[in-house]
């Protein structure tokens, strides 16, 4: 019998996934092991950590240390893990909410600190686990469960709050562009010191239906395509047009030392 | 090696509360330690800052108490010892951290420095908050120290006890003996009792990672040794993986509750004086217990045969020790320093056999002798 070649990257028996049908977070779980096994990491190094909701899934299905379902804390998880064994690869699975929401304040301070690890954020731009309410990444206007009369909010930027705290990696990108996400994935994992993979990803089930009026997935990735642009597009254009864009691209990519602990023995003497 | 850099400061001290709690974490191989600023915890995470890179351990100031409690279970599943410390505001936010390290089976030691709501003055009343302030259904393990020495060998015992059990153990420290120097005695490192965590005697595919021999606490090995295990909050069987089926459910929490209430005996400790032939029995746990030992040799100087059960555990409660007491006694009397919170499980324990009378002080002092003297006075009168 002929056995998928990323499956004994998987843990097993834990197929079939419970992804909804055409849902983008399988392709991303796709994207990692893809990334992985062409870097030829060693599994039994790696940490996968996921907080709650559908993304925070994808370490509970892969073959590796796993941490899962305490939403937002992931990255104070990692922070215990990386410090006390920094041989250890640790990469961060989180949603939107996960990253964005309830562990926004550890976000900014992981950058900040340029702790050592990969976060990919699946960013589905609702809380689709809980059923469709309104998270800080909705786009303004559109219509959820907790926003019936559209969002009146102005929606985060991650990848900007990342740049602006500290980040080291930064990169986004969107579930159709695959060849692009795996490379950013690869080069994320390459990379000493923080970094932030954003993976923009269609969610038909709760945030398609409302915020499009359709369930179709092949119309929701047609949809984020055309609200997608890249940054080298993105920079011939005035701000205003961007402003309610995705801007795709590797933002940044720069080395500075990472983070080993919030005191570091130095003699004083030898100042 | 100098004297700095050593892990056991074995000697005679006269040293803080606080820096005793890190002499006790460092003597029980504390080698990770997270913690973020607030009165009156602060010298357990200066101290720390300053003895963790000498010991090669790491310490962290998270950016809240939830990166804290969370970076020590990480931490602790990467092969550390690892404790973070705070005081009653902070300890609200650990509830949090403190369920996912019942539920997940992470050893770590949790220091809670009690004060009263916003101002450092002194108190008991996280008493209940210490057993019951994480969601769902749970065990914990809490120890009350009374004094400099006490908190120096509960923080010890309290890593010994996470280790052995697999679960997060809470030492309920209060700003009366935080801040107080006293005479501190660190043994010889040797000396010391130390418990490490029981590690897989089966190779990776063959280790069934949360199944348990009789004791119920399964074996824990450290990230990075191949045995990719899933640690998930969720219902999981004893492989890891989540399952949503009632029975699964049920065995699991019967075997993490189990593995405390089974081991009652050997978690709680008590102290008793002057027992034997008591009619007056006090209860007391912390700081409280001194003056209520200071008031029962008063009253024995006066004929009054009154005796004190000393709470040192507080956590799973003392059930049997209470039991016999109140039997024995005519009269118990619940010294607390709060509206009366532990009080209610003394007075469920001492139910039909004998009076309770509460002992109670609210206003950031600590009872003094005299007081509680006179509290059993009125008893007798």
């Amino acid at each position: 019998m002929k056995v998928y070649p990323l499956q004994k990257y998987l843990r097993s028996g834990i197929l079939p996934h419970f992804y909804c049908a055409g849902c983008g977070t399988g392709q991303v779980l796709n994207f990692f092991v893809r990334a992985a096994d062409e870097l030829k990491l060693d599994f039994d190094k790696i940490v996968g950590i996921g907080g709650v909701g559908c993304t925070a899934r994808i370490p509970v299905f892969m073959n590796v240390e796993a941490l899962h379902g305490i939403h937002g804390r992931t990255l104070p998880w990692a922070m215990g893990i990386k410090l006390h064994n920094p041989e250890l690869k640790v990469v961060i699975f989180a949603g939107d909410g996960d990253a964005a929401s309830i562990g926004g304040n550890h976000l900014i301070h992981a950058c900040r600190r340029n702790l050592d690890v990969t976060m990919i954020v699946v960013n589905n731009l609702t809380f689709g686990m809980t059923g469709g309410q309104v998270a800080p990444t909705t786009p303004k206007f559109v219509v959820s469960t907790t926003t019936p009369y559209g969002n009146p909010e102005q929606p985060f930027d991650l990848c900007k709050v990342a740049i602006a705290a500290g980040a080291t990696f930064v990169s986004r990108w969107n579930t159709s562009r695959a060849t692009q996400a795996i490379r950013a994935i690869k080069k994320a994992l390459q990379h000493k010191g923080f970094s932030l993979v954003e993976i923009i990803c269609q969610c038909p089930t709760q945030f398609g239906r409302s915020a499009i009026g359709s369930g179709d997935p092949i119309k929701l990735l047609d949809w984020i395509e055309e609200c997608s642009i890249t940054m080298e597009e993105a920079s011939k254009l005035p701000e205003q047009e961007v402003s309610n864009k995705f801007v795709l691209g590797n933002f940044v990519e720069k080395e500075e030392p990472v983070f080993e602990g919030s005191s570091v023995y130095r003699n004083m003497e030898e100042q | 090696m100098s004297e700095k850099n050593r892990r056991v400061l074995t000697g005679t001290h006269f040293m803080l509360g606080n820096y005793a709690v890190v002499e006790g974490a460092l003597a029980a191989g504390c080698d990770f330690y997270a913690g973020y600023p607030i009165t009156p915890a602060n010298e357990i995470s200066e101290r720390m800052a300053e003895r963790m890179p000498e010991v090669g351990g790491k310490f962290l100031q998270g950016e809240d108490e939830l990166c804290s409690v969370y970076a020590i279970t990480g931490a602790s599943l990467a092969g550390a010892k690892a404790m973070t410390a705070t005081a009653s505001a902070g300890y609200n936010y650990m509830q949090e951290g403190i369920e996912y390290a019942v539920a997940g089976e992470i050893p770590c030691v949790i220091v809670d420095v009690q004060r009263c709501r916003g101002e450092n003055f002194a108190t008991q009343a996280d008493v209940m908050q210490a057993r019951w302030g994480a969601a769902g259904d749970h065990e914990m393990i809490v120890l009350a120290p009374s004094s400099v020495q006490e908190l120096f060998d509960h923080t010890v015992r309290a890593f010994n006890l996470a280790e052995k059990y697999r679960t997060p153990v809470v030492v309920l420290s209060e700003t009366t003996i935080a801040l107080m120097r006293e005479k501190l005695v660190i043994p010889e490192p040797g000396a010391l009792e130390i418990f490490n965590r029981k590690t897989p005697d089966q190779p990776p595919g063959k280790f069934v990672p949360f199944k348990a021999g009789p004791d119920g606490v399964p074996p824990l090995p450290r990230f990075g040794e191949g045995y990719r295990i899933l640690h998930s909050i969720n219902p999981h069987d004893e492989w890891g993986g989540i399952q949503w089926d009632p029975d699964v459910f049920e065995n699991l929490y019967d075997r993490i509750l189990g593995k405390i209430s089974k081991h009652r005996d050997d978690i709680v400790q008590t102290e008793g004086y002057f027992l034997d032939d008591a009619k007056i029995v006090l209860i007391a746990y912390g700081s409280e217990s001194r003056p209520a030992l200071g008031a029962v040799r008063e009253a024995r100087a006066n004929g009054i045969k009154a005796g004190l059960l000393k709470l040192v555990t507080v956590w799973p409660v003392p059930d049997k020790e209470i039991r016999v007491a109140a039997e024995k006694a005519e009269t118990v009397m619940a010294v607390e320093m709060n509206v009366g919170r532990y009080a209610y499980e003394i007075e469920r324990l001492c139910c039909g056999a004998c009076r309770v009378v509460r002992v109670t002080k609210n206003r950031g002092l600590v009872h003094t002798t005299k007081e509680v003297y006179q509290a059993i006075e009125e008893v007798i009168r």
